[in-house]
């Protein structure tokens, strides 16, 4: 590698660079400025994540670097804009409840910084060995903000099952990785699509290639590798499992359509077949699971692994409406996941402190009648009923999935989400006609903030959904 | 050729073996010892395959370091291992079943197809033959410099890793007294000892 | 190939010995030694107590931070050994590259050091 080619990689990976510079300052600025100066670097850290973020829009040009293994395209940076927003929103969100429970440490907005740029560098993998790496850097930043409450034994619990399954997960991944890379003799994308392409593929490799989608799987939470998912969103403190939901999902999704539509465009059939078992199993489960649930975070985690369903019906299409359907899903799922996960941020009782359960929402509609309205728009969207934002997510996987003749799979998915509509439907419900009990203390401005302006999202996307749609389709159009 | 085959069927047979004993020996010291011997003999094949440093690194790494912290843990904790064992016969025929389906699957894998032959060739980077360029010096020549970027990422996560074991175990103290070396050294009569006048019959 | 793996033929004869040695020293006593055990000879030393309870306790995790700190700078050693050995040939970029992992790594440190988890208190 040459001077001048290292100059333009750095340049190409600049936001990353950013980031993980960023993220060492701020664990110095932590470090010398002893305990308290926990929001002090949160702010500075938000402020990080904006300049990087800025830094993407409006320098990054696009390219591959460093001989092909980092990839700036319009995919990856859609997909990091998204990574950067759930990120930023899980931070600003995490300040109220870092103050109530012990969770108020420097390193936890430090370790989310780490895990934004694992994920940054996941979208923009082209190579199984930099795919591997940057997924260890976000898993082992992730593993530790699920215990980072250490005191509490749910806590703790959570982020133990968590980094077990994740560990195991990570050994099939690379497995199937070396398997790939004993059958093609190449570990970057392009060069293991053009083996794959030149000759007949070997079931050794397809071997690999169920390896590395069940590693992937594992990651995003979808059928038959989802056990962990209810658990850990329940036993994380909630400000943790808001920012597990939204950004990690993306990046995981993202990656995952990167390798299948780049790597492995070839051999479609063979991955297509797993992909829709994964979908199909992850709308059915994620409908009918959620229905006993009576915690509403454990409720949001078969809601997510549903959603990752629907989301994986758009990949299992394999064209482009069907990728760009993937990304605005991934979007409008983000949005509407963070404003609900501020609702629930927003459930605190003067006693109790927060509280998880359904039944706790019971007329809400009375005595918080702006939280209640939003939230009623959010569990309308995430059921899909036009007009709002989670319809045209589904409505677009869904008519991808047509136009690659999947009719069953969109059949079943339709069928999926009418059954799933149920417990949102439920949870309106108790919002609107069952009698109150103690009322929630008043929700703090940051949260406010954000699910009003998820509402609102939601509610307005039929007016702003044009720009946005092309937003997602030319980030599609990278990859064909 | 003779020679380096015998070594390759000693060390194999010698690693399944003992793998197999880490699963089975009673005691959960005797598993971490039989680990330990299955790393020597990974590093053997290793060896034996031409990759030297990664032979040695596996014994710098893992029976150094990896080894040593499970030994730590499998003799201090406290853990009852008669009762952790007592589920095992239960689901004894369930694992088997997972692992010979697994193991078949592996077989009918390896027997009906062979690794792509071309890869030492046509792959991302060329092995340089041995005579030219020892294995770490061939290492060294494209690590640092054109997977640099790989090299990096893993310098981040160690220092994830750093991070992470320090803020879920360490635990600060109230109540200890640190040395101070400056405070110690600095510290003089004059602001250690308080002359008191003591006026008879009343005390302190 | 050969003549890396002829390189290490006095391990092989060292290991072959030292086990030859052991199992001979192992096995010799069975052979050779006199043997006319009873009852008293067997069992315990007089002076000796039976044991109150279990070697095994709950054990401070201090010990723990220490060993996983070990590893983590353990492995950053491992990456010194190809540097310098190629160190002629990788030029300012490759030296630049270790610096850069370096002050990574020293962050690292100086976070351990100022947190105190380097002290045993």
């Amino acid at each position: 590698m040459t001077a001048e080619l290292l100059l333009q990689s750095i340049q190409l990976s600049m936001p990353e660079i950013i980031l993980a510079v960023g993220a060492m300052a701020l664990l110095m600025v932590g470090v010398f400025s002893g305990e308290r100066s926990t929001s002090m670097v949160t702010g500075l850290a938000v402020g990080v994540l904006i300049i990087a973020g800025l830094w993407l829009l409006l320098v990054t040009g696009t390219g591959s670097a460093f001989g092909g293994a980092f990839l700036a395209d319009p995919f990856a940076k859609f997909m990091k804009v998204l990574i950067l927003i759930g990120s930023i929103t899980a931070m600003v969100m995490s300040v109220g409840q870092a103050r109530e429970e012990r969770i108020n440490r420097f390193e936890f907005p430090v370790l989310i910084v780490l895990a934004t740029l694992g994920m940054m560098l996941m979208v923009s993998a082209n190579s199984m060995i930099a795919l591997y790496l940057a997924l260890e850097l976000q898993s082992l930043a992730l593993y530790v903000v699920a215990a980072i409450n250490r005191d509490s034994v749910r806590s703790t619990e959570a982020g133990l099952k968590y980094f077990v399954l994740g560990a195991l997960s990570s050994g099939m991944l690379l497995y199937g990785a070396s398997l790939i890379y004993g059958f093609t003799g190449h570990t970057g994308f392009q060069e293991i699509a053009a083996v794959l392409a030149a000759d007949e593929r070997s079931l050794g490799l397809v071997f690999g290639l169920v390896f590395v989608l069940a590693g992937l799987a594992f990651k995003i939470s979808a059928v038959p590798f989802h056990m962990w998912t209810p658990d850990v969103y329940e036993g994380a403190p909630t400000a943790v499992t808001a920012f597990f939901a939204a950004a990690p999902k993306v990046a995981a999704m993202a990656m995952l359509t990167r390798i299948v539509i780049e790597a492995f465009e070839p051999i479609t059939p063979d991955w297509q077949q797993i992909i829709v078992f994964v979908s199909i199993a992850s709308m059915i489960l994620g409908a009918f699971a959620a229905i006993g649930q009576r915690n509403i975070k454990r409720l949001m985690a078969y809601s997510s692994i549903g959603h990752m369903g629907y989301a994986l019906v758009g990949l299992a299409a394999g064209t482009q409406a069907g990728v760009s359907g993937v990304a605005l899903y991934m979007l409008i799922y983000m949005v509407m996941t963070l404003g609900t996960f501020a609702c629930i941020l927003a459930m605190r009782k003067k006693e109790e402190g927060n509280v998880e359960e359904i039944d706790d929402l019971a007329g809400l509609a009375s005595t918080h009648p702006f939280m209640a309205m939003m939230l009623t728009i959010l569990m309308f969207s995430l059921a899909g009923i036009p007009p709002l934002a989670g319809f045209f997510a589904k409505y677009f996987v869904f008519v991808a999935a047509i136009e690659a003749e999947l009719y069953a799979l969109a059949v079943i998915g339709v069928l999926a989400s009418c059954v799933g509509a149920y417990y949102y439907l439920r949870i309106i419900k108790i919002m609107w006609f069952d009698e109150a009990t103690e009322s929630f203390v008043p929700a703090s401005g940051e949260l406010k903030l954000v699910y009003g302006i998820a509402g609102i999202f939601t509610l307005g996307y039929l007016f702003i959904g044009g720009p946005i749609g092309a937003a997602a389709q030319a980030a599609a159009a990278s990859f064909f | 050729m003779g020679l380096q085959a015998v070594f390759f069927y000693l060390f194999a047979f010698v690693a399944v073996a003992s793998a197999f004993m880490v699963i089975s020996a009673r005691n959960p010291v005797h598993s971490v010892l039989f680990l330990i011997l299955t790393f020597f003999n990974s590093a053997g094949l290793f060896l034996l395959t031409g990759a030297e440093f990664l032979a040695m690194i596996l014994l710098v790494v893992y029976v150094g370091a990896v080894a040593v912290l499970f030994l730590f843990v499998v003799m201090m904790l406290d853990v009852d291992f008669t009762q952790l064992r007592s589920g095992v016969l239960e689901y004894a025929p369930i694992g088997a079943l997972v692992g010979l389906i697994l193991a078949a699957e592996l077989i009918i894998v390896l027997g009906g197809a062979t690794f792509a032959p071309e890869i030492a060739g046509s792959g991302a980077m060329a092995i340089p033959p041995l005579t030219e360029r020892q294995n770490t010096q061939a290492l060294g020549d494209v690590l640092y410099t054109d997977f640099i970027y790989f090299f990096q990422i893993a310098g981040l996560i160690l220092l994830v890793a750093m991070i992470g074991a320090i803020v879920l175990t360490l635990r600060q103290r109230d109540n200890v007294k640190r040395q101070d070396i400056a405070a110690q050294v600095a510290r003089g009569p004059a602001n250690s000892i308080e002359v008191v006048k003591v006026k008879p019959g009343q005390g302190v | 190939m050969n003549e890396l793996l002829g390189s290490y033929v006095p391990i092989a004869i060292f290991l072959g010995l030292s086990l030859f040695i052991g199992c001979a020293l192992l096995l010799a006593p069975f052979l050779v030694a006199y043997r006319a055990p009873d009852q008293e000879k067997l069992s315990a030393y007089e002076c000796g107590f039976n044991a109150f309870d279990d070697a095994r306790m709950k054990f401070d995790i201090r010990f723990y931070l220490v060993a996983i700190l070990f590893i983590i700078f353990d492995l950053e050693v491992a990456f010194l050994f190809p540097w310098a050995v190629s160190f002629n040939e990788i030029g300012w970029i490759g030296f630049w590259s270790m610096m850069s992992f370096l002050v990574v790594l020293t962050v690292g440190f100086i976070y351990e050091w100022k947190k105190g988890a380097l002290e045993w208190q």
